[in-house]
């Protein structure tokens, strides 16, 4: 589904992402971990198509596409579902109003019939709950004034109401308490079939064990190191980076 | 279509739809020469058969302007005015009209193209509207359903022969006529307006509506409003306005007066969409309007609400004066400015009467190049004991050339009192536009999205129909609006 061939990335002079290699397919699971500052989320930006970034080198196909010629919405509409490090506020703007608008336009896009106010209602209250978010957010502005852990419920809601093909979840278990980091492998469990594909970005074990990856890949320093399975998160929470440096 | 023909498609639509009411008419007019002098004050007066007092009224006015000087308090840029090169008198040649038949067609057209057919027939539903053409009323629908109600509502000029002694009781008592700069010259050279009198114990049966369009070039254009609602009655009127695209700056000077008295309320709305100007800061109107409210009734109540995507220049502050004990006053704002507008508007609310109350409520939106000032007061005097007052005053940015500025001034005398007073500003930064794209919200749509959530409310104040025309007027002023 996902294809990345030999991506070079930078920023003004610098160079973040060097010669990366990664094929995401459907049904697979993989997730990037790596230290700080070593280039994860760029790459999940790249993936969504935020501006601001040098593309030296290389290429991404999607579904047989080439994805950095794409726009950002249209790469929304086909599909792609990033959940943000930091979602942002967007004061004013009504978090129902924008959900409809958002699952609209990708249904109206995937041909399918558009939502009605009561239906889209009906929806979004079962998706609630299974988030554990209460009624009150259908009022709130989108991430205005919403604690660390309900953005980041949030997103997991969005996925659950767009239903994308391809996830990348970026640091999406940061800053969540236990319960919560449930919750959220539970609404990604849900979700993940044999006809999406998902790119999970963290730094801790503890999610993944909920997750079952299907492949491991360590960052350091732009490029990707070591690939394996879940044994290998297992490894570097015992015993950190320091064995992949040379 | 393919990607590159529907974003051509979709360029050529926005530059199109830029200000789709600046035609102009062609239509034999009559006008005095360019220029004020007392001569000219004279010739208006006479054209208009006025009594003398209203002459005395308007020379005594002239006599003070002459003597005033052009306000710069205001957060305004723009070149002096040179007030003897515009025409202070216009109007479409054929007069003394008696039904719509004898309306020129093209004018008729004019109105039409503007989404407002004065043919009765037509009407929106439950809407009477009197249409002012450059300096003239030109129509007044409605009047027989109006008539049986006993409200009158007519223009200014045949108020004053008809009703002598109601415009003459209430004529320049809430905006005196040495009251500003713009006031005094409005006082002096006033063509029409419209009047409105709701009788005692009356709702009025239908929305009052009065269109003021700008035709001629160099004509300024300087209308009055008197709205009186007499004891337990209850009017809601809206305003709009447009004008032509033209080169050079029109000014426009207005006045508009509402009183209330024991249980009256007035709801006053406006959509104010004179021409802006080009991208480039050419032309557009010049709008310098004094616009009051007098709760003088106990338990009265007076509400603008006021929609400002249009002119190059803004200076207004509909005001409340609220001296009937536990009057209310209210005052709720959408002001927009985009390319190289500029808007100076806010409100005044004078506590006099005890437990009176007022609401603030005033979203500002700068794009482009756009100047955006709130400035507000609120007084509230020894007298008006349990007053209160809320205010919220928001601005939104988009961009990074735009401005926005909070001006408020609070002034309380009594220890009963309270107010409140919030304020915020925000930006539409690419990061927000960016999650709204990744979730397969475009651009546009996710300004649109956030403009409407930011202005809903004061949209949900207006008339239902023009709370649409509102909704549609915002996207397109927005249109082709960038962060970058």
């Amino acid at each position: 589904m996902l294809k990345i061939n030999n991506l070079n990335v930078g920023v003004d002079n610098k160079n973040i992402l060097k010669n990366i290699n990664l094929n995401i397919n459907k049904g697979e699971l993989h997730v990037i971990m790596g230290r700080n500052g070593t280039g994860k989320s760029t790459l999940s930006n790249i993936i969504a198509g935020k501006e601001g970034y040098n593309i030296n080198r290389g290429k991404i196909s999607y579904n047989n596409k080439n994805l950095l010629q794409m726009s950002t919405e249209d790469r929304a509409l086909n599909g792609i579902f990033m959940s943000f490090q930091y979602p942002i506020s967007i004061p004013g703007l009504n978090t129902m109003h924008f959900l409809r608008t958002s699952v609209n336009s990708i249904r109206k896009h995937r041909k399918k019939e558009e939502y009605s106010s009561g239906e889209f209602i009906k929806m979004f209250k079962e998706k609630l709950q299974l988030v554990g978010l209460d009624e009150s957010f259908a009022r709130r502005s989108v991430n205005n004034g919403f604690s660390g852990g309900e953005k980041k419920r949030f997103e997991i809601l969005q996925m659950l109401l767009i239903e994308p093909k391809l996830v990348i979840l970026d640091e999406t278990d940061s800053g969540l308490d236990i319960d919560a980091l449930k919750i959220v492998a539970n609404g990604i469990n849900s979700f993940k079939s044999n006809n999406n594909g998902f790119l999970l970005i963290t730094h801790y074990y503890r999610i993944i064990k909920y997750l079952d990856p299907d492949f491991v890949h360590v960052l350091l320093d732009g490029k990707i190191v070591e690939s394996g399975d879940q044994k290998l998160a297992l490894k570097l929470e015992e015993e950190g980076y320091g064995w992949l440096e040379k | 279509m393919n990607k590159i023909k529907q974003t051509k498609k979709q360029l050529s639509d926005i530059s199109n739809s830029e200000y789709k009411y600046g035609f102009k008419t062609d239509i034999d007019e009559f006008r005095l020469p360019n220029g004020l002098n007392e001569n000219i004050i004279k010739s208006i007066s006479k054209i208009k058969d006025e009594p003398k007092w209203l002459l005395d009224f308007r020379l005594k006015a002239y006599s003070k302007w002459k003597k005033m000087k052009e306000p710069n308090w205001q957060n305004l840029n723009y070149p002096k005015i040179d007030f003897n090169d515009i025409c202070y008198y216009s109007s479409p040649k054929k007069k003394k009209l008696k039904s719509l038949d004898e309306v020129d067609p093209e004018l008729l057209k004019t109105y039409d193209k503007l989404g407002i057919p004065l043919d009765e027939q037509k009407m929106l539903s439950n809407v009477a509207v009197d249409a002012v053409f450059d300096s003239v009323s030109i129509a007044t629908t409605f009047k027989d359903t109006l008539k049986k109600a006993g409200v009158i509502f007519c223009s200014f000029s045949e108020a004053v022969i008809k009703y002598p002694k109601l415009v003459r009781e209430y004529l320049g008592t809430v905006v005196p006529s040495i009251d500003n700069y713009y006031a005094a010259l409005n006082s002096a050279v006033f063509s029409d307006g419209s009047f409105v009198y709701i009788p005692k114990n009356t709702k009025c049966p239908m929305e009052l509506s009065t269109y003021f369009r700008i035709n001629a070039a160099n004509t300024g254009q300087f209308e009055r409003t008197l709205i009186i609602a007499d004891d337990n009655s209850y009017v809601s009127y809206l305003e709009g306005c447009t004008a032509p695209m033209r080169d050079e700056n029109q000014l426009h000077a207005a006045i508009v007066e509402l009183i209330t008295l024991d249980n009256a309320e007035i709801k006053y709305s406006t959509v104010q969409n004179w021409y802006p100007g080009d991208k480039n800061g050419k032309g557009g109107i010049y709008n310098f309007v004094t616009k009051r409210g007098h709760c003088k009734g106990d338990n009265s109540k007076i509400s603008w609400t006021q929609i400002e995507t249009g002119s190059s220049l803004t200076w207004k502050y509909p005001s409340c004066i609220l001296r009937g004990n536990n009057s209310i006053g209210e005052f709720y704002s959408v002001a927009l400015s985009n390319n190289y507008q500029q808007a100076d508007t806010g409100t005044k609310m004078i506590h006099l009467g005890k437990n009176t109350k007022s609401t603030i409520i005033s979203k500002g939106i700068s794009t482009g190049n756009g100047q955006q000032t709130y400035r507000g007061e609120v007084k509230i005097m020894k007298n008006a004991i349990n007053s209160r007052n809320f205010s919220q005053c928001d601005s939104i940015l988009i961009g990074n050339k735009c401005g926005a500025h909070t001006q408020p001034y609070i002034n309380i005398k009594n220890a009963s009192s309270k107010i409140e007073h919030e304020a915020t500003t925000s930006k539409i930064g690419e990061d927000q536009l960016f999650y709204c794209n990744q979730r397969g919200i475009s651009t546009e749509n996710a300004i649109s999205l956030i403009i409407n959530g930011f202005c809903k409310d004061v949209f949900k104040k207006l008339p239902m129909e023009f709370a649409i025309e509102a909704q549609k007027l915002m996207e397109i002023s927005l249109e082709g609006c960038s962060v970058g």
